[in-house]
């Protein structure tokens, strides 16, 4: 076993990057209580910037370091315009809101850094003294790895004084524990929050800029490094500087030899790990409970039925919808079967996120593993589709089952990042099992019986089977099991209390949820002809999370607003301009600052108030 | 005044807690605010501090008008708050708490550093680097007060500080008061212990559901037998 050394070295190395990245994720959320998605955005950003820096500077060490200095800075500064310009202004509006919004960051900043620097990856020309080598046991190391093993201690120590032996820092810790005392005792909090925003940006660029002699600017690396990031944050204990650098050390050890000893399930691995955490340490290894108000946030009022008129207008749609083949050309049909599965995508989330209170960040899971149980069955034994769309939802049902096991435990940010990890666990799975699933190929060839290969057959399937979904969740809503359901989201402890068995009444909602999800992802699959792992991405999962919350959760009648608003929005989006990313995110964000409630609860409001008038 | 507070009307969303509240507190004075639970005590405090915000009404602080601004600014201005529910900052230390309410000397008065708030309050001065969190009730009352006054300043609102205290600590509590009220500090007493009150104050204002029903000298409530009956009696 000669590579254990070297293998180690790697691995700290890494550990360093993700520290850089995660601990200014978790300073963030420490003080504001925002998990910001966008942190990986601004790590991409420092590897641009530093890129475009560090081009231009001879290539000399010293120079190295000043460059990387002038990024932080930079990144800082752009920190305290994204906090200035959006999380300023949603500071009170609902956690999952905040997500979101800051999502919109991700969208708006993916296409910011396309139209500045291209989509060409770009490496750094590495100057003579990064390419040296240390020799150690026998070994050659990369010195810049060694000097990277030495930049996380030292910025944990540093950030260890500034938070401890500070006032600034006392403040801050102050701050997470109680704002609103610190602001009564004459603390200007939003110079306060801004600054710490603006040191968690900074963080994130220097990780950025530091990354770049290893790898390159790319713009993978945004979403890629917010997984690993939130799985390090989580692991640690959200808010825990120590935590997240504990946490570091184990999963950048992990990744390490992960690739040597199990090459191919190197991610699956990972987020293993982060589950078993969980499970015996649901706040993390230094971590501590969360304030219970911090769940009420996804719990919505009780859900309504909707008022006749409103029946009156849903009857008058479905008339529509079924009369649509006859109006509209090829092409909408299109997007109308997309709308139908969206639909049911969007009403499955709603089912366990609103009445269940459990937000989901990897709801396209479901999705992706009802739309492979239908592909692997035709390949393996040539399942026709009326096979795979049974198929789909009981594949999707039972890998709920257990996964609900798991989960069921958890609350809150918790409960969202484990699903997030375990959604990156089926999509690893699906992107890297290349015998069986095709890996990114995709399998190709799913193919519609004769009777249902007509598009207009195939699009009144798919609105027969997402309207009859929605209507059997919304049906089991004002079930009994709906109404214990709720009871259980409201309060926990008070059901118990009462005589429900909390635990089940969630893992049943997840499996409900699942089984429909599985059946859109089945049904998608088949419109297609296709499957690839592109269906199990992070942004997948969040467009569901979009539709059910522009939507809004307080209605059934929401999250199909939600779907037909979003789909008809990215295709006009789409097909109308190269920077549809940016429209989109800057959308989001505007929505969320504007309507906290979403889109449907919006409306309804101002119904109900046009009524009272 | 330092203080004075007219037409003061405060809601939480729809209930209408505060109605036209009024008081005023001379420089030096300490007056106590008396009520029963619910009275409307605690939000008359939050309302001038700016942690809740009026919904009309008048706060002028040494005659400027400071109804609906931030309590950061409020508190800049030299008005310390000291919460009911105590709230230190658990995680942090007696001398870290003690940092974040520190503020800068205000002319004509000396600054309070955490030594002089050691001889006032000593039992703080033997745990300088305990936890918040791991203080007994009385140590976190203390702590809360000494927070306050190391922002310096000229009138603090007290809410409530004998509350769920032991006799003995009661008793510091008072002494402590009488100390910073021969200092000159001016003080806003919410209590429903008369007792204590009578202790330490000059003047007593009487809310009952949101509005004044009685106000006075202490001496004037402590001859008004009727009075003390029908709003204060249990
Ligand atoms: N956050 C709040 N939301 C809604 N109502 C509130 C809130 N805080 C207080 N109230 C109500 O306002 C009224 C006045 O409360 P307040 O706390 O000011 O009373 P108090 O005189 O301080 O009482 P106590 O002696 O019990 O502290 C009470 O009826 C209380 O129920
Ligand atoms: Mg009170």
């Amino acid at each position: 076993m000669d590579s254990i050394l070297p293998q180690l070295l790697t691995g700290l190395a890494g550990a360093s990057s993700l520290f850089l990245v995660a601990s200014g994720l978790t300073i963030i959320f420490g003080v504001t209580r925002i998990v910001n998605f966008s942190h990986g955005s601004l790590m991409m950003l420092g590897a641009y910037i530093g890129w475009s820096i560090l081009t231009r500077l001879p290539r000399e060490p010293e120079w190295f370091v000043l460059g990387v200095l002038a990024t932080v800075l930079a990144t800082a500064l752009i920190g305290v315009v994204l906090e200035v310009v959006v999380l300023r202004r949603v500071y009170r509006a609902p956690e999952l809101f905040q997500l979101l919004a800051t999502f919109g960051v991700v969208l708006v900043l993916q296409d910011v850094t396309l139209w500045l620097w291209g989509p060409v990856e770009l490496p750094l020309p590495r100057g003579r003294w990064l390419r040296q080598f240390v020799e150690i046991g026998g070994s050659r190391f990369p010195m810049y790895d060694l000097i990277l093993i030495l930049v996380g201690p030292v910025v944990l120590g540093l950030l260890w004084l500034l938070m401890n032996r500070t006032r600034w820092g006392t403040l801050v810790r102050a701050a997470t524990l109680d704002r609103e005392m610190v602001a009564a005792l004459g603390v200007n909090q939003r110079t306060l929050f801004t600054a710490v925003f603006a040191l968690g940006a900074g963080l994130a660029g220097l990780g950025g800029a530091l990354s770049l002699p290893n790898s390159s600017a790319n713009l993978n690396i945004d979403l890629a490094i917010i997984t690993d990031a939130f799985v390090v944050v989580v692991v640690g204990g959200l808010g825990s500087l120590t935590g997240a650098f504990v946490a570091s050390l184990l999963i950048g050890i992990l990744q390490a030899f992960g690739i040597v000893l199990v090459p191919k399930i190197t991610l699956v691995l990972v987020f293993l790990v982060m589950a078993v955490v969980l499970v015996f340490r649901p706040n993390g290894l230094l971590g501590r409970p969360q304030a219970e108000a911090r769940e009420a946030t996804v719990a919505a009022p009780v859900i309504r039925a909707a008022p006749p008129e409103l029946r009156a207008l849903g009857v008058a749609a479905l008339l529509l919808a079924i009369a649509a083949p006859f109006i509209v050309g090829e092409y909408y049909l299109t997007v109308l079967t997309d709308a139908c599965v969206a639909i049911l995508f969007a009403v499955s989330l709603h089912f366990m996120m609103g009445p269940g209170g459990m937000a989901s960040f990897g709801h396209a899971a479901w999705f992706g593993i009802g739309a492979y149980a239908a592909g692997l069955l035709m390949q393996w034994i040539g399942a026709p589709m009326p096979v795979g769309l049974l198929a789909a939802p009981v594949a999707a049902g039972i890998v709920a089952a257990l996964f609900g096991w798991f989960v069921v435990r958890l609350s809150g940010v918790y409960l969202s990042m484990l699903t997030l990890a375990f959604a990156q666990i089926v999509w690893a799975i699906c992107f890297q099992w290349v015998d069986v699933t095709g890996g990114d190929n995709g399998l190709l060839g799913l193919v519609r019986p004769a009777w249902a290969h007509d598009a207009r057959v195939f699009y009144w399937l798919a609105l027969a089977l997402s309207v009859g979904g929605a209507l059997l969740l919304r049906r089991m809503l004002y079930a009994p099991y709906g109404y214990a359901l709720r009871a259980a989201r409201d309060s926990a402890a008070r059901a118990r209390a009462i005589g429900l068995d909390v635990q089940s009444l969630r893992i049943v909602a997840i499996v409900i949820a699942g089984a429909a999800c599985g059946l859109s992802g089945a049904i998608f699959s088949y419109g297609k002809g296709s499957i690839f792992p592109t269906y199990i991405t992070i942004s997948h999962s969040v467009e569901a999370l979009l539709m059910v919350l522009l939507g809004g959760l307080q209605t059934v009648a929401g999250p199909i607003i939600g779907a037909l608003v979003y789909t008809g929005l990215a295709d006009i989006l789409v097909r109308s301009t190269d920077l549809w990313r940016l429209v989109l995110g800057a959308v989001i964000v505007l929505l969320v600052v504007a309507f906290p409630e979403g889109i449907a609860g919006a409306a309804r409001r101002l119904w109900l108030r046009g009524r009272e008038a | 005044m330092l203080l004075s507070v007219q037409g003061l009307n405060t809601h939480y969303g729809r209930a209408h807690i505060l109605q036209d509240m009024a008081l005023t507190i001379a420089a030096g004075e300490v007056r106590v605010l008396l009520g029963r639970n619910g009275a409307g005590k605690s939000t008359t405090m939050k309302s001038v501090i700016g942690l809740v915000r009026p919904s009309a009404g008048r706060i002028a602080f040494d005659g400027v008008e400071i109804a609906g601004e931030e309590p950061h600014r409020i508190a800049r201005r030299g008005l310390g708050y000291v919460p009911e529910d105590r709230r230190v900052f658990a995680d942090l230390t007696v001398m870290e708490n003690l940092e974040v309410g520190r503020q800068g000397a205000r002319g004509g008065m000396r600054a309070w550093t955490p030594e002089r708030l050691f001889e006032l309050f000593p039992n703080l001065g033997r745990m300088r680097d305990r936890p918040g969190g791991r203080m007994s009730g009385g140590e976190q009352q203390m702590l809360t007060i000494a927070r306050t006054l190391m922002g310096n300043p000229r009138l603090v609102l007290l809410d409530e500080p004998s509350e769920g205290l032991a006799p003995v600590i009661v008793e510091q509590m008072a002494n402590a008061i009488l100390a910073l009220k021969g200092e000159g500090l001016t003080i806003l007493l919410a209590e429903q212990n008369l007792h204590f009150a009578g202790g330490v104050a000059d003047s007593a204002t009487v809310v009952e559901k949101g509005r004044v029903v009685w106000s006075g000298t202490m001496e004037a409530l402590r001859a008004d037998e009727a009075a003390r009956t029908k709003y204060l009696a249990v």
